[in-house]
């Protein structure tokens, strides 16, 4: 199968993107449910990039114009999903860290 | 006797928190309970802890700023764990009139409603256009996410009794905080009543206040809070 120069490019980040998922999953900094998800985004990228006329019947199936449209939709759509969720991370984050500010207040003051 | 504490949350209020406490003090003795004044020092960087203190107020002091909210909470978690019978909160900014205690502690003390809400609303008060139109729009929010309508929404003058206290679970650390009492109602049932108060606004309080443009942030604060 001959790969065009953007195609090898492509995969040589994605398995950079890959090892260093592996690598953090390893180190106990993701957990498993983390490490399947960006292998499995991964690998949706691999395929879509080693057969982009795929791409193009998907593309037809949902009466999208072309195939590269559908990745653009699919990445926005997933990309907005997943800054929403590190919002309410976040604010999650900013609730404990209350919550140990107001001990320390309520220790010192007896 | 019954235990009354009055949470004051301040930041940077050095300017004004001690003839705020002054005042507090001396109008307290006229209320039929024993009233400790406890002031919530969120992360100040000038005197408002040192002042308070001289005031024989109780000082708790958060080591960085966290916001309204996450004042009002350790607030109330000091009046759970020293199992107060009610908590009123008052703006330190000297925006209200301590007169008007003892309206919201009449309704508390004959078990009228679990809270109480200090309105500005409820009688002639000189608010500027601009606020009075943010604070309307904050009505009608609280009103479609949370189903609870109130004249003023936004009021730092409240009024709990033990059983709010005990039930009350705020997440909220900045201004939206003041929307989510409402859920809370809703959520525990409790009983709440509205009264009128009177406000002054100076050049000093209004710089200090919500800001109009915060709103736009307590919106989407509020709308996380629904997928929480």
């Amino acid at each position: 199968m001959f790969f065009l120069p953007v195609q090898i490019i492509f995969f040589i980040f994605i398995i950079f993107a890959v090892s260093r998922a592996i690598l953090r999953f390893k180190d106990g900094k993701i957990h498993l449910g983390a490490l399947l998800f960006w292998l499995f985004i991964w690998s949706c990228a691999t395929l879509a990039i080693s057969f982009p006329n795929k791409t193009s019947d998907i593309a037809k199936l949902l009466g999208i114009g072309r195939g590269a449209d559908v990745v653009i939709y699919a990445s926005l759509a997933v990309l907005f999903y997943l800054v929403f969720r590190l919002h309410v991370l976040i604010e999650n984050f900013e609730t404990k860290l209350s919550q140990i500010i107001r001990e320390v207040a309520l220790k010192n003051l007896k | 006797m019954k235990k009354l504490l009055i949470i004051l949350p301040a930041y940077n209020e050095a300017k004004v928190i001690g003839s705020v406490l002054k005042s507090l003090a001396s109008f307290a003795p006229k209320l039929a309970v024993s009233t400790k004044l406890v002031v919530i020092d969120d992360g100040s960087k000038d005197d408002t802890a040192t002042i308070a203190q001289k005031n024989h107020a109780i000082v708790i002091s958060h080591v960085v700023n966290r916001g309204y909210g996450a004042s009002m909470q350790t607030g109330i978690e000091y009046a759970k764990r020293t199992q107060a019978d009610y908590v009123i909160t008052f703006d330190s900014d000297g925006q209200h009139f301590p007169e008007d205690l003892q309206a919201i502690l009449s309704v508390l003390a004959k078990n009228q409603a679990d809270i109480v809400v200090g309105s500005r609303f409820l009688q002639t008060n000189p608010i500027p256009t601009l606020r009075r139109v943010i604070l309307i729009a904050s009505n009608l929010i609280t009103f479609i996410f949370f189903g609870v309508w109130v004249t003023d929404s936004q009021s730092g003058f409240r009024g709990f009794n033990a059983n709010a206290i005990n039930k009350l679970r705020l997440t909220g650390d900045r201004m939206e905080a003041s929307s989510e009492f409402f859920a809370e109602i809703k959520r525990h049932k409790l009983k709440y009543k509205e009264v009128p108060i009177r406000v002054r606004y100076t050049a000093y309080s209004l710089s200090k206040g919500q800001k109009n443009t915060d709103s736009f942030s307590v919106l989407l604060k509020l709308i996380y809070k629904l997928f929480q």
